[in-house]
């Protein structure tokens, strides 16, 4: 791998900082949707529903401002990408809206057959939207087919294949870890108790299919551990990643759970370095043809404009950063209902 | 049936659905900034119930933007690939900006204004509230200057890679500040503030006429009312000001929207016509001669370039274009004496007897709708056959890996969840409204009143059989 710190390169990290920002953010409250009906209870599904009120549309935004920026800096990969798996990002797009509205309109009414609706599609718009990123993150780390003028060869139907399949069920048990951690700090009394033991199903669920993950990976998608193999420090990421998800339980244990949060992110942080650089430097690998690929070179926008928007980025993620934290610290703390919850 | 024709449909459809909702929370942004301003200096309670009142709206309609604008930032990859490949180094970074910038911002201090109440102090609050409206407005700056690079690119040069061509940047700051920005963005954000203060003039106008919240309704429509004419004013300046730009710089799209063919002769301003695109002439029409010269020049009889100048195939619709536009000026006009006839009978005192005028009012919300929808038709539409002025055909840039089934399919899917939408929020809009603002002398046994509802709810359904 010939290495340059270049603005290609920068953008590439910079693109990777996003969608981890969204898998950490958005995947806790994907998450929380996932488990949602385990709850019997109206007033506990209120409680879940609010953990999240105030945050989750500002966690979307990651994903918006990462298509937008995916655009900017690398036009011919959001070109590509985005019409070749037209009908999964349709469907995709699909359940992002009926999940909005679920959140929105759920507690707006006291009927019950309502509520039950809403509840339902919450929580399947939430392990769709999970699976669906998956998939798509299956199909790119496999590579796609592509032709010499960098669109995407294959159909709906050659998306869903196995592999890409079993990252979509990774996710969705990530997700769910990730979410179930997240509610032990907003929850108390009886359902605190039992989301603790819905941490210890899901990370046991996540473990078995990152397992089996990781095998399939290392038997069917043997390139990408050339880099590993390359320069082996890099393994220590894949170590680290397993001690964040080991520490879990032990945080728990101790009723630290923003530790185990923080644990918890970590290990999507590590798990996404490890995609990246097992893919650098393409953002989608053509198979068969891999000359075809799109890479960080190949697809990218001018140097001018790589330039102008990592001024852009040095501006304004800052204030991002910063606005992030203080809602997050403001709405801190154990969920309590009022006049203006959800 | 074509894919060419299939994607535009599909982008008429869901950019025109998804606009009823960031003009809303655009104009609501600055009345809100206005109503808790009010509250802080005076401390009138009032004030408090107005501003809790319209967040909880500004609330609703935010979340429906939200959902619905997700898709526009996807749908140039899915449906123009090629146009996203050509454009993309200038376009697409003024999307990125718009999220770094805008939706961070506004979605961010959104939660505090909606569910920050009881965590953060009333002076934070009000932070969040002017957070909120700027977070709005940047939104609109971004895509304005997106939007606007397409209809007068600037600061760049095309560069061949491989068979393509693409448009890279040259210069920031003069692609940027093309020569429409400025001018399109001002005329946008003035639609939005009226869409926003007629929302407001309608509620209360339909409080006043139902005699419920009246104290409340006053309020609210005298601060709707003021600022409703104060933005129809500063339209017909920025339309002005639009049509100038349009005439130096898109004259073939000035010429359809007056549907002016004839380059040798002085140009007419209709109030009204049918253009005939065959004979090439406006029928039917009442016109004032020579005035569109005069918006143009300042001169009354010096020519305006018609559409003779441009063959056939790089004109635009013009009798779709020039009905659009003159529905939007009309109804602009109207808003403007609307505003007036509502400030003259306050000024009077006697606005809350004159029944008829608040009937209109209620209605009225619907005009700066309708206006700002069909103003961004004419603007979308004028500027056909391109899809960059000039640069590249409308045709030219759709995806090549998308066919016409799944085009359908994306179509129709989209069709059946953006009227379920629509249905939703009219009726949570309307059950809002029905419920009206809150005592806030009430609120601890509200807030009592509702636990206990909520906890006893089972027990009270339990009564009722399940069909």
């Amino acid at each position: 791998m010939e290495f340059t710190f270049d603005l290609n390169t920068i953008w590439f990290i910079l693109i990777g900082i996003l969608l981890s920002g969204y898998a950490i953010l958005d995947g806790f409250d994907l998450g929380v949707g996932a488990l949602h009906l385990l709850n019997k209870d109206d007033q506990d599904r209120r409680i879940l529903i609010n953990s999240i009120g105030p945050v989750w549309d500002g966690n979307e935004v990651w994903l918006i401002t990462g298509g937008g920026a995916l655009f900017a800096a690398f036009p011919d990969v959001y070109a590509t990408v985005f019409s070749g798996f037209y009908e999964a990002f349709f469907l995709l797009l699909f359940v992002l809206i009926f999940r909005a509205v679920a959140i929105e309109f759920r507690s707006k009414r006291e009927s019950r057959r309502w509520r039950r609706t809403w509840d339902f599609s919450f929580s399947i718009s939430s392990i769709f939207i999970a699976f669906l990123a998956g998939v798509a993150l299956g199909n790119i780390i496999q590579g796609i087919p592509i032709s010499p003028n960098k669109e995407y060869l294959g159909d709906f139907w050659s998306l869903l294949n196995p592999y890409a399949i079993l990252v979509g069920i990774t996710a969705v048990a990530l997700f769910m870890m990730h979410g179930s951690i997240y509610l032990t700090m907003k929850t108390e009394g009886d359902l605190h108790n039992r989301v603790r033991e819905w941490v210890n199903n899901t990370i046991i669920f996540f473990s078995i299919s990152y397992i089996t993950l990781t095998m399939a990976t290392l038997i069917y998608v043997p390139h990408m551990v050339k880099h590993f193999r390359d320069y082996p420090y890099f393994f220590f990421i894949a170590l680290l990643n397993m001690l964040a998800i080991a520490n879990i339980p032990r945080e728990i244990q101790r009723g630290k759970d923003f530790r185990a949060f923080l644990s918890s992110s970590a290990s999507i942080l590590a798990l996404i370095t490890l995609v990246a650089i097992g893919i650098f430097p393409n953002f989608v690998l053509s198979n068969p043809n891999p000359q075809y690929s799109l890479d960080i070179y190949n697809a990218a926008s001018s140097q001018r404009t790589l330039g102008i928007m990592l001024i852009i980025a040095i501006i304004g993620v800052p204030f991002v950063l910063a606005y992030t934290t203080s809602i997050y610290y403001i709405f801190r703390g154990k969920v309590k209902l009022d006049e203006t919850s959800y | 049936m074509n894919v060419e024709l299939l994607s535009r449909l599909q982008f008429a459809f869901t950019i025109g659905f998804h606009y009823i909702f960031p003009p809303l929370t655009i104009g609501l942004g600055v009345l809100l900034v206005i109503m808790e301003g009010l509250y802080l200096k005076t401390k009138n309670k009032l004030y408090e119930n107005l501003t809790r009142f319209w967040i909880k709206i500004f609330g609703l309609i935010f979340a429906i933007g939200v959902a619905s604008g997700i898709v526009m930032e996807f749908q140039f990859g899915t449906n123009w690939a090629n146009y996203a490949r050509f454009v993309g180094d200038i376009f697409g970074s003024a999307l990125a900006a718009e999220g770094i910038f805008a939706f961070f911002l506004e979605s961010g201090f959104l939660a505090i204004l909606v569910f920050g109440w009881n965590r953060v102090g009333p002076k934070m609050h009000f932070f969040s509230t002017i957070m909120v409206s700027f977070g709005s407005m940047f939104s609109a700056v971004w895509i304005v200057i997106a939007n606007s690079w397409q209809q007068t690119p600037a600061g760049f040069h095309l560069v061949q890679e491989g068979s393509r061509v693409r448009a890279e940047l040259t210069d920031f700051w003069v692609a940027i500040f093309n020569h429409s920005t400025v001018d399109r963005l001002i005329h946008v954000l003035g639609g939005a503030w009226l869409a926003g203060s007629f929302l407001v003039i309608s509620v209360s106008a339909y409080y006043l006429l139902k005699k419920r919240h009246i104290e409340f309704a006053k309020a609210s429509m005298k601060i709707g009312l003021a600022f409703a004419m104060f933005a129809s004013l500063f339209q017909l300046f920025t339309g002005d000001q639009s049509g100038r730009m349009i005439s130096v710089h898109q004259p073939a799209k000035l010429a359809a929207l007056e549907g002016h063919y004839d380059s040798t002769k002085p140009a007419a301003l209709h109030l009204f016509g049918w253009v005939n695109e065959k004979k090439e002439r406006v029928e039917v029409g009442i016109a004032i001669p020579g005035l569109l010269s005069f918006l143009v020049h300042r001169n009354f009889s010096q020519p305006v370039i018609g559409l003779n100048d441009f063959p056939p195939s790089d004109r635009p619709p013009v009798n779709f274009v020039f009905q659009t536009f003159h529905i939007m000026v009309g109804i602009g006009v109207l808003l403007i004496l609307l505003s007036l006839l509502g400030i003259i009978f306050w000024w009077r005192g006697t606005l809350w007897e004159k029944r008829w005028l608040l009937y209109i009012f209620v209605i009225a919300v619907l005009g700066p709708q309708i206006s700002n929808e069909l103003g961004w038709f004419s603007a979308e539409v004028g500027r056909q056959p391109w899809i960059v002025y000039g640069l590249m055909r409308t045709s030219e840039g759709m995806s090549a890996a998308v066919n016409v089934g799944q085009n359908i399919f994306s179509l129709v899917l989209f069709l059946i969840i953006y009227s379920l939408l629509f249905v939703l929020f009219i009726f949570l809009l309307d059950r809002k409204i029905k419920h009206g603002p809150e005592d806030i002398e009430d609120h601890g046994s509200t807030y009592e009143a509702q636990r206990h509802g909520l906890e006893s709810l089972p027990i009270i359904r339990k009564g009722k059989k399940k069909k």
